[in-house]
């Protein structure tokens, strides 16, 4: 070995490599990379790191170190490379068994299916031909089939699939893209495919399940985190019955596609091209195509259609075999958690599918899709699951002191976070709390993460408010646990998690903080959700706030939008003006408005609220993009989104800086919408015009406490930011006004990133 | 009514006012405290029941009911879920300076009404007028005690996997009652609260079903925080079918107007039981053949899944947990 004799003698060094650099086929690409450099040595897992001792010329070496950051497997993140010389005998570059003792691997996302993969499968001379569970070191199912640790193959769902003489030979090969690939299967001796229901059995469950969705049929397909339920998404008699038989009326459906199909049915920008076909394989917000061809029930009244690509090889497949765009949505009855096991699907889909493809490797947790939104220049993660999780963040180096924390988060879009130091492992989406099943879920979760991830917690966090179901287990917990119990006040977790993932120190000091969200309980007893903070990551206080109205019916007002409309035309416009205008009576028509009133006047189940969904919802009621009863969280807020086109000028909002908080009032907005209605100017402009305003409103208030406190950092967090022209909006406005935007990307900016927020707090205030 | 007068002419008024209503209720002289014979409430059981309770409502009189009817038919309610049977009660009235006597005499009146319908004593009392802004108007508070029967063992913690949970009749009427009347809500409805003495109705239950594990009046909180309590302090799981709730369909359009959970509405003359499956159906006829248990009806079972959980089965085939509550149904959508 050696290219070049003469300078290769003796010269070796030790390389040291941090970061996720184990369990994601780091060791195979050392190898590889050795050997084609021609370099000698070994390579180990150490610890959470690894160690290479290489040997060879020094410009080898240099191109080694080099290609270690830049090729890296797809599911490793090279944190750090240390070089040391020392003495590395000759000889063939060999991989090293990990010593007795050493610190197991992590454990990593799930992956897409990689190009090899799908070439092999595609080839009808492959030994894997059609095998719909291929995988390598450079995908397949990972987080799905960890049953403990450390990540070994009799620890996964994979142990009762013992290899095949062919595929162990593969998996003992360092040369072989499958070396130690936990998951490796083959048609001999991996997970099989059936098809359950529908007739004739025998031929291909793939071309049998591909002919029931093409004549229209539902399907459950049992997948990587879970069950979808599946149809074409170019049928809309198909689409028409899912939503009938889920009991889904209008919440978008996501669809499946390759990317060509994904072309001919939106608008797709490069960045966003990759975003699709990143090994996370999320499902992407993108724009609708006018004249795409689907049918007209996926995204009612959205200009946004959820897609994913084909992400194993069983999808790529079905999609193949169907020769269309596939609605892949979440298996499940309604608002329940996605189900993942076998009997479960049968008992709980049987009145929603019309057959079952099903396979035999179990799934050990449900994880569903992530969904994520490339909005003002990054990608945007809006559900954090399949594909992500649980990959750790990375907190600001002065948390490295930091106790370990286990957050509760909220109370809707749950998940948890576990800290250690600088590691954040922010979890899966876990799902909605009051559902019993869910709530029964975010409990094995728990113990789950602690188990896989050896996680001790010295201090829990949770949010203010006293009846969120993971309050209380907060609670009971740190009870348990002798642990002290940090509650963090919603609207500072979300800021204090822009600020932690865009790697705000804590020596940075404050920051101000706009939060834009729905609802979450404030430090006076009231409920938030439209506020500009001055915070640190200890301590938030509060220095403005949406004028608040009243919440007639608490949760009610949340799922009806005319409540709120009436409470912020009452208080913009006084009752009798709303009760002389004719749009507002057809607007109100048999709405029982008399009680709310006097609800309002008595205190009756009336909680004050300054809270930015709830004005979208009522902007939303008062154009006609409302129902009366939203069928789903964000429903009216995503309307209006929706219909929002073109420039126009802001809407004007009011400034009242004598109040404490000051008050960012409404009441010009309110009365400028009424005279565009009257003036029958375009709701498209109206809702452009609204957006605009609300930027505008809040970035001014916030610069004007950037100045007064000598601060230049703005944090913007809460549900409200998923809006993507807000968003935009504000981001260019404050970047306009020389204001640094602290925006989360691979947090959620709802409540499914405010676990990693009040992780933070609580390790600061810990911190002292 | 004057506060510090405090001269001996106010006082009698006062007194006057409840030596009336409640004479011939067994008061005899108006010693310091009432006296019982021992003997004669052996007779009834073998161990004494005593508790207390303080009464405050706005507004005073509502559709169904007052302050007074309240403070006996409360007390009285106590004492009878425990098994006993209601001997006697005290009551100590703190009057807000202000009051019209004749509002008084109302809420005295009611009062010995109650407790003559309820088959109860009101032996003992006391009266003090305060300053206006001390209290609002009128509150009460009733002292009771009672005789429990012998060898019933009734208690929260007492429940099993596979007992049945009764109700003896329409649900949130109270609640929704007292809001409505506070409210002056503009609602075309005629909701009354269900105050009433259960004692009589509690007498025909335990006959009915000897089993019987448990007895609580749904009174704050709602039949929520009852089965919370008992899931916690048995450590079983209660499930509840929400299309099995007796309700009516005014409360029903009451609670969703005010974004209300009507399973968290006070209830004034509601009882939760719990029996043992076998006895379920006796319980229920028995309940349903007395006046205050027309609408008696089998809500849901005790279970071995998820301990300290209530899980309600809703109309729509779902589920969602039951909590009790710290906050007022504070707002948690985000
Ligand atoms: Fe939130
Ligand atoms: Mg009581
Ligand atoms: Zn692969
Ligand atoms: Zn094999």
């Amino acid at each position: 070995m050696g290219t070049d004799a003469t300078d290769s003698q003796g010269t070796g060094e030790e390389i040291e490599v941090s970061g996720i650099v184990q369990g994601v086929g780091f060791r195979p690409f050392v190898y590889r990379l050795a050997h084609r450099l021609g370099l000698g040595g070994e390579v180990r897992n150490a610890g959470d790191h690894v160690v290479i001792r290489i040997s060879g010329p020094a410009a080898a070496r240099d191109a080694f170190a080099a290609a270690l950051a830049h090729e890296a497997p797809v599911l490793a993140r090279v944190e750090q490379v240390t070089r040391c010389p020392a003495p590395v005998p000759d000889g063939a570059f060999r991989i090293v068994a990990s010593g007795a003792g050493t610190v197991s691997v992590g454990v990593v996302p799930d992956v897409a299916t990689c190009p090899a993969c799908r070439a092999e499968i595609a080839d009808p001379k492959a030994r894997r031909f059609r095998y719909a569970f291929t995988n390598c070191t450079d995908c397949g199912p990972r987080f799905s089939i960890v049953t403990g640790l450390p990540y070994d193959r009799p620890a996964t769902t994979m142990a009762g699939f013992p290899m095949c003489p062919a595929c162990r030979a593969e998996y003992d090969d360092p040369a072989d893209r499958r070396f130690h690939a936990q998951p490796i299967a083959c048609p001999d001796c991996g997970p099989r495919l059936w098809l359950e229901g529908g007739d004739d059995a025998g031929a291909d469950p793939i071309d049998r399940a591909a002919g029931l969705l093409r004549a229209g049929q539902i399907l459950a397909v049992k997948g990587i985190g879970g069950f979808h339920i599946a149809c074409d998404a170019t049928n809309a008699d198909a689409v028409a019955l899912l939503r009938a038989r889920k009991h889904r009326p209008t919440k978008p459906l996501a669809v499946m596609a390759d990317l060509a199909t994904a072309h001919a049915l939106c608008l797709i920008t490069p960045d966003e091209e990759a975003a699709l076909a990143h090994p996370s394989a999320p499902i992407l917000l993108l724009q609708l195509k006018r004249d795409a061809p689907l049918a007209p029930g996926i995204a009612p009244g959205q200009r946004h259609l959820g897609v994913m690509l084909p992400y194993t090889p069983l999808h790529h497949l079905l999609l193949a075999a169907a020769g269309r765009p596939l609605v892949m949505t979440s298996g499940n009855r309604s608002s329940e958690p996605q189900i993942f096991r076998d009997d479960e699907a049968r008992e709980r889909l049987a009145g929603i599918v019309d057959a079952f493809l099903m396979h035999d490797r179990p799934i050990a947790r449900r994880l569903d899709d992530s969904v994520a939104r490339h909005v003002a220049g990054r990608l945007r993660v809006m559900r954090r699951g399949r594909g992500l999780a649980p990959m750790p963040l990375t907190l600001p180096a002065d948390f490295a002191d930091a106790p370990p924390v286990l957050a509760l988060g909220g109370e809707l879009k749950s998940a948890l976070c576990l800290t250690h130091g600088t590691r954040a492992l922010l979890s899966h989406h876990l799902g909605d709390l009051d559902e019993p099943a869910t709530g029964d879920a975010f409990e094995t979760a728990r113990a789950d993460y602690a188990a896989l991830f050896a996680h001790k917690p010295a201090v829990v966090a949770v949010d203010l408010h006293p009846d969120y179901r993971a309050t209380r287990l907060g609670e009971d917990l740190a009870a348990a646990g002798g642990l002290p119990l940090e509650r963090v006040q919603h609207h500072h977790a979300h800021m204090a998690a822009a600020m932690a993932e865009a790697g705000w120190r804590r020596a940075d000091g404050p920051v101000v903080g706009i939060a834009l969200d729905g609802l979450g309980l404030g430090e006076d007893g009231t409920v938030w959700g439209a506020e500009i903070l001055v915070c640190d990551y200890r301590t938030s206080r509060r220095i403005a706030r949406l004028s608040p109205i009243p919440l007639a019916g608490g949760d009610a007002a949340s799922r009806e939008p005319w409540r709120v409309l009436l409470a912020h035309l009452d208080r913009a416009l006084g009752r009798a003006a709303v009760d002389r205008d004719p749009h507002l009576t057809a607007r109100f028509a048999g709405k029982p408005l008399l009680t709310l009133r006097a609800m309002m006047d008595k205190g009756l189940n009336v909680p004050s609220a300054s809270s930015a969904g709830r004005l979208f919802d009522a902007v939303a009621a008062l154009l006609g993009l409302a129902p009366d009863r939203l069928s789903h969280e964000g429903e009216a807020a995503m309307a209006l989104e929706a219909v929002a086109e073109g420039e126009a000028p802001p809407y004007p909002f009011g400034l009242h800086a004598e109040t404490t908080p000051a008050e960012i009032d409404p009441t010009p907005l309110f009365k400028a919408l009424m005279a565009d209605l009257h003036a029958g100017r375009p709701r498209a402009t109206a809702a452009a015009a609204f957006h605009t305003g609300l930027a505008e409103a809040f970035v001014a208030a916030a610069a004007q406490v950037a100045k007064a406190e000598g601060l230049t950092a703005v944090a913007l967090s809460g549900g409200v930011f998923q809006n993507a022209r807000l968003l935009d909006e504000m981001v260019r406005r404050l970047k306009a006004r020389g204001l640094a935007p602290l925006v989360p990307a691979e947090v959620p900016a709802n409540d499914g990133g405010l676990a990693f927020g009040q992780a933070v707090v609580a390790a600061a205030r810990r911190m002292g | 009514l004057a506060h510090g007068g405090g001269g001996s002419a106010m006082r009698d008024l006062i007194d006057d006012v409840f030596l009336a209503a409640f004479s011939g209720d067994g008061r005899a002289a108006p010693e310091d405290q009432a006296r019982f014979d021992l003997a004669a409430l052996m007779a009834h059981g073998d161990r004494l029941a005593f508790t207390t309770d303080g009464f405050v409502v706005d507004p005073l009189f509502f559709p169904g009911g007052d302050i007074g009817k309240l403070a006996v038919c409360g007390t009285v309610n106590d004492l009878a879920v425990g098994g006993a049977k209601p001997v006697a009660l005290s009551c100590a009235v703190i009057i807000e300076e202000g009051l019209p006597v004749e509002t008084l005499r109302q809420v005295a009146a009611s009062m010995a009404q109650t407790a003559r319908a309820a088959g109860v004593a009101i032996a003992t009392g006391d009266t003090k007028v305060v300053a206006r802004g001390a209290c609002d108007k009128l509150f009460i508070t009733t002292t009771g005690i009672g005789v429990v029967r012998k060898g019933l063992d009734v208690g929260i913690s007492k429940a099993r996997p596979g007992d049945v949970v009764l109700v003896n009749g329409l649900l949130g009427d109270h609640g929704a009652a007292i809001l409505n009347a506070r409210g002056d809500l503009a609602l075309e409805t005629a909701i009354e609260s269900d105050c009433a003495p259960l004692n009589g109705l509690i007498d025909t239950l335990i006959e009915a079903a000897p089993g019987l594990r448990m007895m609580r009046d749904a009174t704050r909180g709602g039949v929520a925080a009852v089965v919370n309590e008992l899931a916690e302090a048995s450590a079983v799981g209660v499930r509840l079918r929400e299309l099995s709730l007796p309700m009516r369909a005014e409360v029903m359009g009451f609670c969703e107007i005010l974004g209300l959970d009507p399973l968290y509405l006070a209830n004034e003359g509601k009882i939760l039981a719990v029996v043992p499956p076998e006895e379920a159906d006796t319980a229920l006829v028995a309940l349903r053949a007395h006046p205050l248990g027309r609408e008696a009806a089998i809500i849901g079972e005790v279970t071995g899944e998820r301990p300290g959980r209530v899980v309600m089965q809703t109309r729509f085939g779902g589920e969602r947990i039951v909590d009790m509550l710290v906050g007022d149904q504070l707002p948690r959508i985000c």
